[in-house]
């Protein structure tokens, strides 16, 4: 239903938007995450309208919009910062948008007034907006854009000026009020979390460019690009060459050791370089020896970090410089690790743990 | 908390400024104590204390004559330059484009050019092409003038609006125009008023653009200069100056409050 | 819930003009600024092109010769009063400009950084006479300085002198006082915008590393306020070398500036060309002082 193609951005010499391509489907949830100059935000205030595109085209519904302003646009945005009215009431801002349609006062009002109540703020009409708490702009902010019934809803880091606990309130609001309209929503973030639980899809940009479009499972479980990878969730990587072929493959992989490969290798060469991605929770330490045939190399506790629920142990292992780092359940009381420090333990790891990326 | 030495009360430096504001002050104020002095001569001692020369002025056709062709000027300056004023102000706070600073910097102009020099360059021009001098080339003269004072008044408060604003109310479906006037306008609107008190009180006092482009009609600064060739109304001036400078400091005082009520409202909107 | 469906307007085909617009931001701006510039274009341009041209004419009888020639100029340089009159001008406003800058800064200083919350007021207080009449302030001078003036008749009724001090009307002197009461705010104005630009910072951590205030003052205050100083130095520099209502209201015949004569040239002498020329030489003037005050500016900053 939205759909961009080859869209660039140049701001005089600098490119902030690299030949982007996306298919959005009707009623999706789809996020830009990046961090802070990856070109994600340029992005959004293309397909909302306040920037033009170099070059490049923008599609709703099959109908070229990259030339219209903002205000022909079936798009409504979410800002940053909220961009509240400060010289209107509450009521007149969520009304702000239905004067130009020549919506009648009565039903006005009434539309007004569904909202507030969808928003959980009945009541709060009168208020002057610089009288609300963020979390309340945010929301006012959302029943403004959406009154209109638009297309598509942009939302620009929405969450972002609000306290962790509000955060995740308003995560779960918005999911399901997603559900609830069935608009597409097009979020852009730098919270890689944030677009993880929320989103249907997922576009990872870096420099000005995608770099992997997929779902939340799929870019965690399968990132193409060590970039990807790093970026969203912690990663251990290992530097590693691909032996053989056919259905014959398997890696060499610093650190660890030789290691079959079920497909992953794609049409790679004999003796290619690669890079062996293992989340540190795809990972499983045993104080010892594993039994054949599971894949386990030896090696020695180096550090260990509480993080909550769970803890991060760094493993050293031979043949690599860098510990290896391991999630494990933090045990409640009796914690088998505790004081593990130094003692040698098995690393064991499942034939879907490894991801194969392209080394740089 | 470190108290860094820079803070401290240097007391000389504040005698010094209350001195400094003594001396700017001080003729301003002979002005007003002599108007009320019954003697013909500006001089002490001070004889009697009268109204008589303030109700002289309004025995003065040519005087009241000036003074509404005055209070027209600056009307249609104020209004006018104030209207050229805004979308330049905007463009500026706004918009990215090429030549923007060399652009500023001719609109700035009119600030480092002596008025004799643009009154008497205006003058030939106008001259050239055969134009009658009147109140109305006298009020183009004193746009000139007017311009770079309004954008410096304008563009603070339009910045203070944010660019945000007006991208929600577009997005909201409302076309540039009207964006201006639902938003823009009645967040900006101290900062506005202000630029029309300010423009209005340069136009008022302006005297050099009056002298050359006026013709044969004359503003108020212009039947002062006249007068003064005349020992007998100096008494009388000093009653009209006296106004005019009551006037005046009220209305800067009014619009440099406005300038800042508008600056607490933006910023504000920008929170 | 009432929002259930999704159902916005179809996006409307924009004119051609609306779609160029919104792909050319820079037009966007241009067009805003087009009312600003198209004044300013015949109202500066014009006229200074018409000012160039007309310094090449010359005046025979009541007629204006419009051959295009270098008489004026000429006539200038052969005139031996007329580099006198130039060299006065400089010199009443580069002292004026001079003197005015020096006795200003420490009060921008003091508005910037001592007058704390009262700072609106103070500011409000020291530019406020500025926005009364320029001609009523010089006419205000009169009355101060006059012969039978608040200062002489005050003086003498006080029995401190007997006589008038008739150096105070009438003289370059009073010429400079006046000129520098009239443009002081232009002076105050840039300088207490950049001493307040300064960012605070520098200056606790100057005094963490043990500078004494006079150290901080001349190694980071006075540097930073110079493009502010540069700037008063112009905008006071230009309004007084074109000032002609001074001299007249408080001047002598020996404090006469060019702007008399180019007053004179366009009035009572009906000699526009010869004005013409006279303007042309004041603005080059103005613009080599100008771009002399810069290039000082660079030079001390290195």
């Amino acid at each position: 239903m939205i759909s961009l193609r080859n869209v660039n951005k140049a701001f005089g010499r600098v490119q902030a938007v690299r030949d982007v391509s996306l298919e959005i489907a009707k009623g999706e949830f789809f996020s830009l995450l990046g961090a802070s100059g990856s070109g994600k935000t340029t992005l959004l205030r293309m397909i909302a309208g306040f920037e033009s595109v170099t070059s490049g085209k923008i599609l709703i519904d099959g109908q070229e919009i990259q030339d219209s302003p903002p205000h022909l646009r079936p798009i409504n945005m979410v800002f940053q910062n909220y961009a509240i009215f400060p010289h209107l009431n509450v009521r007149d801002n969520i009304a702000y948008g239905l004067q130009r349609l020549g919506t009648p006062k009565a039903e006005q009002a009434r539309m007004v007034d569904a909202m507030l109540e969808m928003i959980a703020l009945p009541g709060y009409g009168d208020r002057r907006a610089t009288q609300l708490s963020g979390g309340q702009m945010q929301r006012v902010a959302l029943a403004r854009a959406l009154i209109l019934k638009p297309k598509v809803l942009l939302l620009d880091e929405p969450l972002g000026a609000l306290d962790k606990q509000l955060r995740e309130q308003m995560q779960l609001e918005l999911r399901s009020l997603q559900r609830q309209l069935g608009i597409t929503f097009i979020l852009v973030t730098h919270d890689q979390e944030e677009a993880l639980t929320l989103s249907d899809r997922v576009a990872v940009m870096e420099n000005g460019a995608v770099i992997q479009v997929d779902t939340p499972a799929g870019l965690y479980d399968h990132p193409t690009n060590r970039a990807v990878a790093a970026f969203v969730g912690s990663m251990n990587f290992f530097d590693a060459t691909v032996h053989g072929q056919g259905d014959a493959y398997r890696a060499e992989i610093a650190g660890l050791g030789p290691q079959r490969l079920n497909g992953q290798a794609g049409a790679r060469q004999d003796g290619a370089r690669v890079l062996v991605a293992i989340r540190p929770e795809s990972l499983t330490l045993s104080p010892t020896a594993p039994e054949a045939p599971q894949p386990s190399v030896q090696g020695r506790i180096t550090a260990r970090q509480y993080m909550g629920g769970r803890q991060m142990l760094h493993v050293a292992v031979e043949g690599r410089a860098a510990p290896v780092a391991v999630s494990i359940v933090a045990q409640r009381g009796d914690d088998p690790w505790d004081g593990s420090e130094g003692r040698p333990v098995w690393l064991t790891w499942g034939p879907g743990a490894i991801s194969l990326l392209d080394a740089e | 908390m470190a108290s860094y030495t820079f803070h401290r009360k240097n007391r000389p430096l504040a005698l010094y400024a209350g001195a400094f504001a003594v001396f700017i002050y001080l003729p301003i104020m002979f002005i007003p104590l002599f108007s009320f002095n019954s003697g013909w001569y500006v001089k002490f001692p001070l004889e009697s204390f009268t109204f008589h020369w303030y109700v002289d002025l309004f025995q003065r056709e040519q005087l009241m004559r000036a003074l509404w062709n005055s209070i027209k000027v600056a009307l249609f300056v104020s209004f006018f330059s104030t209207l050229i004023a805004i979308p330049a102000a905007l463009a500026v706070a706004r918009y990215r484009m090429p030549g923007k600073s060399a652009a500023i910097g001719f609109i700035m102009l009119p600030l480092v050019l002596p008025g004799i020099i643009m009154g008497t360059s205006i003058l030939g021009l106008m001259n050239w092409f055969n134009v009658t001098l009147s109140l109305v080339t006298v009020t183009i003269g004193q746009m000139v003038i007017c311009l770079p004072y309004a954008i410096a008044v304008l563009l603070p408060r339009f910045i203070g609006v944010g660019r945000a604003l007006e991208e929600a109310s577009a997005d909201l479906g409302e076309p540039p125009l009207r964006t201006f006037f639902r938003v823009t306008l009645p967040i900006a609107l101290p900062g506005v008023l202000a630029c029309l008190l300010m423009t209005f009180t340069i136009s008022f006092e302006e005297y050099f653009m009056a002298f050359f482009l006026g013709g044969t009609e004359i503003t108020l600064p212009i039947y002062i200069w006249t007068q003064l060739r005349f020992p007998d109304d100096f008494p009388s001036l000093l009653a009209l100056a006296t106004l005019i400078i009551t006037f005046s400091f009220i209305l800067v005082f009014a619009s440099l409050r406005l300038a800042r009520i508008g600056e607490s409202l933006t910023q504000e909107g920008a929170r | 819930m009432t929002v259930t469906s999704v159902s916005g307007p179809a996006p409307a085909r924009p004119s051609a003009i609306t779609r160029f617009l919104h792909r050319h931001e820079g037009w966007r701006g241009h067009l805003l600024l087009a009312p600003a510039l198209i004044l300013m274009t015949v109202a500066i341009i014009g006229p200074m092109w018409m000012t160039l041209m007309m310094s090449t004419w010359t005046v025979r009888g009541f007629d204006i010769i419009v051959t295009p020639g270098l008489a004026n100029y000429t006539a200038m340089a052969n005139n031996p009063m007329f580099p006198v009159l130039i060299w006065r001008t400089l010199e009443i406003a580069l002292t004026c400009t001079i003197v005015t800058v020096v006795l200003v800064y420490p009060v921008a200083y003091f508005l910037a950084f001592q007058t704390g919350r009262s700072k609106a007021i103070w500011l409000l207080v020291l530019t406020l006479p500025f926005w009364t009449s320029y001609l009523l302030r010089v006419f205000a001078w009169r009355v101060v300085l006059g012969n039978e003036g608040a200062i002489n008749s005050g003086l003498m009724s006080l029995g401190v002198i007997s006589e008038p001090l008739s150096w105070l009307l009438y003289s370059q002197t009073a010429v400079t006082i006046v000129l520098a009461h009239s443009w002081a705010a232009f002076a105050i104005v840039p300088i207490f915008v950049s001493l307040e630009k300064i960012n605070r910072s520098y200056l606790e951590a100057a005094a963490d590393l043990g500078d004494t205030p006079a150290r901080r003052f001349w190694r980071i205050t006075f540097p930073l306020s110079l493009p502010g100083v540069v700037a008063a130095f112009i905008m006071m520099f230009v309004p007084t070398m074109g000032e002609y209502i001074t001299p007249i209201m408080v001047g002598g015949p020996d404090s006469m500036m060019v702007g008399n004569l180019v007053q004179a040239m366009y009035g009572p002498m009906a000699n526009w060309p010869a004005g013409a020329a006279l303007a042309v030489v004041m603005m080059i003037t103005i613009g080599l002082a100008s771009l002399a005050f810069v290039g000082l500016n660079r030079l001390v900053q290195r």
